[in-house]
């Protein structure tokens, strides 16, 4: 099994996601510069996070256009399991790899603590070490993760399960008090229709250790390798 | 554009007449340009220099003192942590947020040039009172300027501190520190070596930006100083993160021979520093500088402080390699000079010589003010205030209003906005310790961080508080089981041209270079701030320290929260009684004065060393350092953190309860365990010679403090985290 990081200038999470899955999940990974055209031989996809091109534009809208992201989308349609934390997220989104778009945090701040999040499904390549709806801690560090589609998006995202995780209390109360960005259904993660690809604003591999504060993020990884080694 | 005289340039009439003497001829545009931001107080240090040399700068784990980009300490295992704070004052008083942003940049610089990763960034902030609407502006400025830059750098901000007071309406302060890991064979030094050896100018291109920032630093605040707006630079915190990953990849694969970062003053300050190492000369051609306007004339050239520029000494037969990972990154790469032998620093426009001044003129020329100090009358008058008079607050009531007061309520609308946790090492997050704590991944080590200065007891007695700064920086990472290694400072002052004010730099620096000296912390790297004042006068004496020290075992790192009911509080250190310099004195009556708490050096030695011990063993299930608010707020913050409360018995009767809760005396922690490790604590804190207090125990969801079976304090911490927690928020809204 091997996984790839994908490095774009301005990436600054690359290193995070790379130590997570070397030496916490101890599983092979490589860094992916971003002006390799191919992939080959990669079992999953990591996006990390960042300012990738210091998101001048429109956060992901150039990274969208980096040289390896032909491949990224090949990679994505043929099935292969693709994470997009927070920048990565945003750029799977200018990609057309996931429905929607990011404004700026309703409060027009940049937040950074940790946020509760509901699993709203268990039986995916990214969630089946977690039970169904399961309340997790993992942190958030975004300026623009206020999720926004259409209602129709919206309405077809819910009917084929694609909303995978939604800001909620300690308690799992999925109401705006505990929504820290404005994002509509409180949505924090949501997948393709297919359920290979994933978007997440938190930072999984923040919370991944103990000694950080928290290990619900470790089980996001543990699910791919889970999945990828066929027993999920 | 209009051309300045010596005099607008910030030079006096003697050190143009030294100018005439050292070129035996009237220096051009250029050259005098060059003198003056070289001469400037903020590159030249030319009225501080005498002062700095009576900090202790040497010691065992000391790898580079004050001279580089920046101090290096050894951490063990081939690693050091490399490290400074920087003041960017001036320029955010006027353009909050650029002036933040590129503080940033700048120290960010220092860091990686030589050849360290940066691990993170602290900030120390001080501000007028949050009342006022355009300190409200300044806040949010420097703080989403701070953000905006360190988050798109990846460099977690784990730390700092934020006070509010009069003193700084007008002129806020704005430091930064910024701290990297390096293993010790791959430290780069900004030496320029060979004859011969080309320049290069690497990362944004030149604009007119910034000129003449260095000399408006260096001069006090006005209504004018706005328009000086055009001398704050523009940051691009991307330009910056190309900058750090190539440039690391240079030191990885040894390419260069020297590396300098362009700031204050630009091409000029950096290619005379990186030649004035080893005297050596150097020419340099501005027509191959790569521009960002048209129609720069070589005095905007030389004197732009454009930001994210780096110039880099290659080694031999290295600029193919060096170009190509440049080009990976980006970035553009471009010769514009080489080191001569000859002394001379000259520049040219293509073949045309449009300059010529030696390089030690500039540097070790820059002249040198001792001046004398004067005690100013406040001095006195503060020290023999009678505060015996003041009638006795409501304990209860003070406590909430030291709560809600913004210099000791919760910070989170601020330190929320930084990214703390990227780079997956911040283990103890802001807010949950005394100081910052980093794993240093793979290993057991753990290093923490902090900046303290209490402004208010340097006024009131510089000497003293001069001490109490660096005291409590050491004690805030003993807190957390940090060994202290060494410091950085940042010196801010108002205009040493007042003998007031020179008496408080010398004072100051008295005291913390004698604390620095007891405590084995020596000065590896700083940078002074001066002319911080306006018209109303000038900013309370704060000479902000930055410490970092080391944890053996990250695994028995300790935080502030309080943790289990029955846990017994004990405090170490002495009961003091007394209010002067107290927050509590402003914050109940508006009175700033008193005899401030005098420092026992050997003492705080002794309480450091006793909880190094303590923690290391894993006796201390909370520990935290009594700083503003005193007894009563250090409990209070223990117990707001570990959502507990705790019940305290009154045992010294007849005494006034205000002046041994309130009181800020240093060498004092607040400290909580099981009552079963009691006798261990003991023990030990007989061996350190530290005396301690058992004050109560944890329990229940409130704040009681019981005095013969009467609870003359009984407050919920509910409320009380409810009143810390949204102080600041509210203010802000």
């Amino acid at each position: 099994m091997r996984f790839g990081v994908v490095v774009f200038p301005g990436s600054n999470c690359d290193r995070d996601c790379y130590h997570v899955i070397k030496e916490v999940m101890e599983e092979p990974v490589e860094y992916i510069w971003h002006k390799e055209k191919s992939l080959s031989g990669f079992d999953a996809l990591i996006l990390p996070g960042g300012f990738s091109y210091g998101d001048y534009l429109r956060t992901g809208a150039i990274a969208r256009f980096s040289p390896i992201m032909p491949a990224v989308m090949d990679f994505a349609q043929a099935g292969g399991l693709v994470l997009g934390i927070c920048n990565g997220f945003q750029i799977l989104l200018e990609a057309g790899l996931l429905p929607g778009a990011m404004l700026r945090n309703s409060s027009l701040k940049f937040i950074c603590q940790p946020v509760f999040l509901k699993i709203q499904r268990n039986d995916t390549p990214f969630s089946n070490k977690f039970k169904s709806m399961q309340v997790v801690k993992i942190p958030i560090a975004h300026g623009e993760g206020n999720y926004y589609c259409d209602p129709r998006t919206l309405q077809e995202m819910k009917d084929n399960g694609q909303i995978l995780f939604t800001y909620c209390s300690a308690d799992g109360e999925e109401t705006m008090e505990y929504n820290p960005n404005g994002s509509l259904a409180n949505i924090a993660g949501i997948m393709n229709g297919k359920g290979n690809v994933l978007g997440m604003m938190p930072h999984p591999e923040r919370y991944s250790e103990d000694i950080l504060g928290g290990r619900d993020g470790f089980n996001i990884f543990a699910s791919m390798i889970n999945w990828l080694k066929g027993v999920g | 554009m209009k051309e300045l005289t010596y005099k607008e340039m910030g030079l006096l009439e003697e050190e143009y007449e030294q100018i005439l003497g050292i070129l035996g001829r009237k220096p051009n545009y250029l050259e005098l340009g060059m003198f003056s931001v070289m001469w400037s107080e903020h590159c030249g240090y030319k009225n501080s220099r005498p002062l700095l040399k009576n900090f202790p700068t040497e010691g065992p784990q000391v790898i580079q003192g004050p001279g580089e980009n920046a101090g290096v300490v050894d951490i063990g295992d081939g690693q050091a942590l490399v490290f400074k704070i920087e003041s960017h004052n001036h320029p955010s008083a006027i353009e909050p947020y650029q002036g933040a942003a590129t503080g940033i940049g700048g120290i960010v610089r220092d860091i990686f040039t030589m050849g360290a990763r940066p691990i993170a960034c602290l900030n120390s902030l001080r501000f007028g009172s949050l009342e006022d609407e355009r300190v409200k502006e300044l806040l949010a400025g420097v703080v989403s300027g701070i953000a905006d830059y360190g988050n798109c750098l990846g460099i977690p901000t784990v730390g700092g501190e934020v006070y509010f007071n009069r003193a700084y309406q007008g002129n806020p302060l704005v430091n930064a520190m910024c701290v990297g890991l390096v293993n010790t064979q791959e430290i780069a030094y900004a030496t320029a070596s060979e004859i011969g050896r080309p320049l290069m100018l690497v990362g944004a291109k030149t604009g007119r930006d910034g000129i003449h920032g260095a000399t408006f630093a260096s001069e006090g605040l006005s209504s004018a100083s706005a328009q000086k707006r055009p001398s704050v630079q523009v940051g691009d915190p991307f330009m910056e993160k190309l900058l750090i990953e190539a440039c690391l990849e240079l030191i990885k694969e040894d390419l260069v021979a020297g590396m300098q970062d362009l700031g204050a003053a630009g091409l000029t300050s950096s290619i005379a520093e990186a030649a004035s190492k080893k005297e050596r000369g150097v020419k340099v051609d501005v027509s191959r500088v790569p521009r960002r306007e048209a129609g720069m004339t070589p005095y905007e050239v030389m004197l732009s402080e454009s930001q994210e520029r780096m110039l880099i000494i290659p080694r031999a037969g290295k600029e193919g390699r060096i170009a190509e990972i440049f080009d990976k990154w980006g970035l553009d790469a471009t010769l514009i000079g080489e080191v001569t032998g000859d002394g001379l620093f000259k520049v040219y426009d293509g073949d045309v010589l449009v300059g010529e001044v030696p390089v030690a003129a500039l540097t070790e020329g820059c002249p040198v003010y001792v001046r004398e100090g004067l005690e100013p009358s406040y001095y006195e008058e503060c020290r023999n205030s009678n505060l015996e008079e003041l009638l006795e607050y409501d304990t209860g009531e003070a406590i909430k209003l030291l709560l809600a007061s913004p210099n000791i309520a919760s910070k989170h609308w601020v330190y929320s906005q930084y990214d703390h946790q990227v780079m997956i090492n911040t283990v103890l997050v802001p807010g949950e310790a005394d100081a910052a704590v980093l794993r240093i991944k793979g290993s057991q080590k753990g290093v923490a961080l902090t900046t303290d200065c209490n402004a208010r007891m340097v006024y009131l007695d510089p000497y003293q508080g001069g001490m109490m700064a660096v005291c409590e920086a050491a004690r805030n990472l003993a807190c957390v089981g940090a060994r202290p290694l060494a410091l950085t400072n940042c010196l801010n002052f108002g205009s040493p041209e007042n003998p007031h004010i020179y008496w408080q730099m010398q004072e100051a620096i008295r005291g913390m270079a004698e604390a620095a000296r007891k405590l084995g912390t020596p000065v590896v790297s700083g940078n002074v701030s001066l002319y911080n004042e306006t018209a109303a006068g000038a900013i309370f004496p704060t000479p902000v320290v930055g410490m970092v020290g080391l944890i053996k075992n990250i695994e028995h790192r300790c935080g502030m929260a309080l943790q289990d009911e029955g846990d017994l509080l004990v405090l170490l250190g002495p009961i003091r009684e007394e209010l002067g310099g107290s927050e509590y004195l402003q914050v109940c009556y508006g009175l700033e004065t008193g005899r401030v708490p005098q420092v026992d050096l050997q003492a705080e030695s002794r309480l450091i060393e006793l909880l190094i011990s303590l923690i290391d063993a894993r006796l201390l299930k909370s520990c935290h350092d009594i700083s503003e608010g005193g007894l009563a707020i250090a409990l209070a913050e223990s117990a707001i953190k570990g959502k507990k409360g705790f019940r305290i018995k009154w045992e010294w009767r007849g005494k006034r309860k205000d002046q041994i809760l309130f009181s800020e005396a240093p060498g004092r922690v607040v400290v909580s365990l099981n009552e079963e490790d009691l006798a261990s604590l003991s023990s030990l804190a007989t061996q350190y010679e530290v005396e301690f207090h058992i004050l109560g125990r944890v329990g229940s969801e409130r704040m009681i403090l019981e005095e013969e079976g009467i609870e003359c304090v009984n407050l919920a911490i509910q409320d009380m985290t409810r009143i810390w927690g949204e102080a600041i928020e509210c203010h802000m809204k």
